[in-house]
């Protein structure tokens, strides 16, 4: 186990993420079982009032939750000095089998929590709530993946064990590990360049159809989450390698240092944006018979596609300079 | 979008004229807030800082350094070594060392003797660190006396003194010359402390450091990047169980903003009251609980971190020195770089803001959901 | 109109000292006149007006609010119904010490997200329409109980709701001031503000402005005189 302030700081803030959680959860139980909003009684308005607790509890859960992310991906880039062969975060998160699950479920946790606070706002906007008791039902699913994902910091950063000499016997360049691998390579070159275009070209075209026609939400949540998941992929392959002008170091961390102009930063708000509100656009769709809802769903499918836009285009944009400028040719 | 901003715009504006009135309430509570801030950013900065430093110390140290060791402790080395070191492919150089440690009853200090690899220094002369001179009150010029091996006394004279800002490990240093080393140790000329590698690529000190241990079974071998980790593991460590020590009035803080958070004066409750009743809404007083908390942490947080820093930076972490650096009496008088960077704003956030903000949302929520048409009875 | 069918609200439902303040209430209140609720103490004035003003929601019966149906709505959406359509004058003037004059009235006014210049603007109108125009920048600690209360009615005014709800408006007043609040709720009313009222006091229920006298007792509505 690795003592470390920032080590420290992330402990602390998944606790309070978890404790956030574990708060609201006897609330949402509450609400999910007796919520009727027919009944003028006492018991129906101290749930209703809860239901402001709840959301408030998710909004904080949801910032710290994405700026907890970034802190993880400094601390696991600052421990890599203390791992032999490791030379990035990418390195000191393949340490142990806890280091990446927790990475995912930290980027899973954050687009669930963000889709949460897109379903809570839209249904807050009618006067029935008719979504309550389907969010809280979500929120229920989704508290132990939150729970989940701080346990698996909390092994990932236990059975951290530095490489380090200890006094008594100085022991020696401690290569017994097998050879940390630098970046997993998922995709070759070429395809991949072609594969990211494409998906892009198609999402963006596709969200400038529906933003205009008003229709194809779902298809374009669909698109959208493609393209995230795409685009790490790429960033993985052949972003990264241009950015670093490296044929060999392709790891999606280093993005975020300052020698390449902290670049990762708007990579990948613009992408984690993107991806959410593209995403929360069609999920909304199913709603959109509601009578309630019969009006808002579509106006804020609307801005949440053009939101989607803007961020995907300049994610692209950005890549694209990126490529451009880039000293390296691949071949 | 508009009618958002400036609604926002406009519950922030009451609220920052409600904190201004209740002055004296929270002044207490950012003094706190801001002493606990000061201490966790004086930590967090103090043990980068010296991270860094041994970083940028080691960066002139060798790549590699092999010691022989018998039964399994550290032994002077034969300079024949080198010959078969230097045989192996990759080594592009391979020199002895010499040096070691000195105790001065007189002031009950170790001095680290080293013997530079430039000639720089004359025999019957000696290069002496900063914390040594103080510690000896003696100045350029002076002569200093050592006990040799065999209980003789030897003088060197001071020919210069290292300035602080060297760092850490310059403060305790002799340098001296290779004769009168070993005159004062009684060291055979065959013999050195141990010997420093360089290799040609550092890609392959483990596979060189492997391939020497093969040729001198009696011999260990030690990578500078290991130094560095054990430097790096030391002082976060160090800088770990302070804040874990620090946790505990973390703690206490919280609990008093938890209590101050609920424990809202009759006039506080009054007011939440009249706003509900005049057409506030619970998310408004939510909002307005909310830009409350992030006032203060703002007013707190901020000349925290800049105290800190200047802490650090201006009297090299006074109040932690002892615990942190953990040198015995000749510590350093250096000043140290706090390095500031992203990450420990946001791990300074996690570990007080945050704490801070959990603590207060409950409560907010509380004050908030008071009956609309409770002010009418 | 407001239209209230069978309204009960019962406190404390469910345990020993469960009390039912309404106790089935029907009524109708139209709009652009001044109704005022008269009845002892504990009757249930100020709870019949809560409900009224959106401020809580009965146990049982039915309101609507013009065409709409406001008994079934969540707090959040009676507050938006609230702020829009109600003005409150409350026994106690209720101001926030500390603020000044102007800005106790435009406290209503902030969570609509208006830019402050407008509201500030509106606010400093009904000041000059109310006289109060040179106590606009003085620390309502320092009003006198008649400015007080006519800070209220801007207050009550600064979001141009249709209708003013006042309990017991004039209890803290002496004579000539509860006057002086009969004439300009008289001259709201001849702006087109619904007045619903609730009073112990001869000078309010006997004034010409009002229409309409509501006498409740124990809950329920004992008579009525035009
Ligand atoms: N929150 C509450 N919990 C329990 N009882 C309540 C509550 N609010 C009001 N009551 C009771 O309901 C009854 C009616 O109260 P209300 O305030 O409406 O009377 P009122 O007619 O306005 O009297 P007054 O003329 O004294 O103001 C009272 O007996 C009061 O004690
Ligand atoms: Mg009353």
């Amino acid at each position: 186990m690795l003592f470390h302030p920032t080590i420290l700081a992330l402990y602390a803030g998944s606790l309070m993420v978890s404790f956030l959680v574990l708060y609201a959860l006897p609330p949402t139980w509450q609400v999910w079982r007796r919520w009727d909003l027919n009944s003028g009684s006492e018991e129906q308005l101290t749930i209703e009032r809860k239901t402001y607790l709840i959301s408030t509890l998710l909004a904080y859960a949801f910032a710290f939750e994405l700026l907890s992310l970034f802190l993880y991906i400094f601390t696991a880039e600052q421990l890599h000095t203390y791992f032999v062969g490791a030379m990035c975060a990418a390195g000191s998160l393949y340490v142990n089998a806890y280091g990446y699950p927790t990475l995912i479920l930290r980027l899973i946790n954050f687009l669930l929590v963000g889709l949460w606070l897109i379903v809570n706002y839209v249904d807050n906007r009618a006067p029935d709530y008719p979504l309550i008791r389907k969010k809280y039902l979500f929120f229920l699913l989704l508290a132990p993946l939150i729970l989940l994902e701080t346990a698996l910091q909390a092994g990932y950063f236990l059975q951290l064990k530095a490489d380090v000499i200890t006094s008594c016997c100085g022991s020696l360049f401690s290569t017994d590990r097998t050879l940390i691998p630098d970046t997993p390579n998922f995709l070759p070159q070429f395809p991949a360049r072609v594969i990211f275009y494409t998906v892009m070209g198609v999402t963006i075209g596709w969200g400038s159809y529906a933003y205009r026609q008003g229709r194809g939400a779902v298809l374009f949540s669909g698109l959208s989450a493609l393209a995230l998941l795409v685009s790490v992929m790429s960033i993985f392959s052949f972003i990264s390698l241009y950015i670093y002008e490296l044929p060999s170091h392709a790891c999606p961390f280093c993005l975020l240092k300052p020698e390449y102009h902290y670049v990762g930063y708007v990579l990948y708000l613009s992408l984690l944006g993107g991806g959410l509100t593209g995403i929360g656009a069609g999920i909304l769709s199913p709603f959109r018979n509601i009578t309630g809802l019969a009006v808002i769903i579509p106006a804020l499918q609307k801005k949440l596609i053009l939101t989607a836009l803007i961020l995907f285009v300049m994610f692209a944009a950005v890549v694209t300079f990126q490529i451009v400028r880039s000293n390296l040719v691949l071949s | 979008m508009g009618a958002r901003i400036e609604r926002q715009k406009n519950i922030l504006d009451y609220t920052l004229a409600a904190l201004l009135r209740r002055k004296r309430k929270n002044a207490v509570l950012v003094l706190v807030y801001t002493l606990i801030v000061f201490l966790l950013a004086s930590v967090v900065f103090f043990s980068r800082s010296l991270q860094r430093e041994a970083a940028d110390l080691l960066q002139g140290a060798p790549e590699m350094i092999v010691q022989r060791q018998v039964a399994g402790r550290h032994e002077l080395i034969p300079l024949a070594y080198l010959e078969k070191i230097k045989k192996i492919r990759g080594v592009q150089a391979a020199r002895g060392r010499l040096w070691g440690y000195y105790y001065d009853p007189v002031v009950g200090a170790n001095y680290t003797l080293l013997v530079p690899e430039s000639r720089e220094v004359a025999p019957g002369t000696m290069a002496v660190g900063e914390g040594l001179a103080r510690l000896r009150l003696s100045a350029v010029g002076d002569d200093i006396e050592f006990r040799t091996h065999d209980g003789s006394l030897k003088e060197l004279k001071i020919a210069r003194i290292f300035p602080a800002e060297l760092g850490l490990v310059s403060s305790d240093l002799v340098l001296v010359a290779e004769e009168d080393f070993r005159g004062l140790f009684g060291m055979p000329r065959e013999l050195v402390t141990d010997l420093a590698v360089q290799v040609r690529n550092p890609k392959e000190l483990p596979t060189i450091a492997y391939k020497i241990a093969e040729a001198l079974p009696d011999t260990r071998q030690i990578l500078r990047e290991e130094i560095l980790r054990t430097y790096d593991a030391v002082f976060n460590w160090r800088g770990g169980i302070l804040i874990a020590i620090l946790s505990g009035s973390v703690l206490a803080f919280i609990l008093l903003a938890w209590d101050k958070a609920s424990g809202m004066s009759m006039e506080e409750r009054r007011e939440i009251g009249v706003l509900k009743a005049i057409g506030w809404e619970t998310a408004d007083v939510i909002q307005m609980k909310c830009w409350e908390g992030l006032a203060i942490s703002l007013t707190a947080f901020l000349p925290g971190v800049l105290l800190a820093y200047a802490h650090v930076a201006l009297t090299s972490a006074g109040l932690f020195e002892p615990v942190l650096k953990g040198w015995a009496v000749l510590y350093p008088h250096f000043s140290i770089k706090p390095y500031l960077d992203v990450s420990q704003v946001a791990a300074l956030f996690f570990l007080a803001v945050v704490p801070y903000t959990v603590a207060t949302i409950i409560p907010s929520w509380r004050a908030a959901i008071v009956d609309p048409d409770a002010v009418m009875r | 109109m407001i239209r209230i069918v069978e309204v009960k609200k019962v406190f404390n439902a469910g345990k020993p000292n469960e009390f039912a303040a309404i106790q089935g209430i029907s009524l109708n209140l139209e709009d652009q006149k001044a109704t005022v609720l008269k009845g002892p103490s504990g009757s249930g004035k100020t709870t019949l007006l809560s409900l009224i003003g959106c401020m809580a929601r009965p146990t049982g019966g039915r309101i609507w609010l013009q065409e709409r149906e406001i008994t079934s709505l969540p707090e959040r959406f009676l507050t938006e119904i609230r702020r829009k359509t109600f003005g409150f004058v409350f026994q106690q003037p209720n101001l926030i010490k500390g603020l000044t004059a102007l800005e106790n009235a435009l406290l209503p006014a902030y969570p609509l997200g208006e830019p402050y210049g407008d509201i500030k603007k509106r606010g400093l109108r009904l000041f000059d329409l109310l006289d109060i125009g040179p106590k606009a920048q003085s620390k309502v600690e320092w009003l006198s109980g008649g400015e007080a209360q006519r800070v209220t009615i801007a207050r009550a005014l600064i979001n141009d709701p249709a209708i003013i709800i006042a309990d017991e408006p004039t209890a803290h007043l002496d004579t000539t001031r509860s006057r002086e609040f009969m004439d300009i709720l008289g001259r709201l009313k001849g702006e087109g503000k619904t007045l619903i009222l609730s009073s112990h006091d001869p000078l309010v229920f006997e004034s010409p402005v009002v229409d309409r006298v509501i006498q409740v007792r124990d809950g329920r509505i004992e008579s009525e005189t035009e």
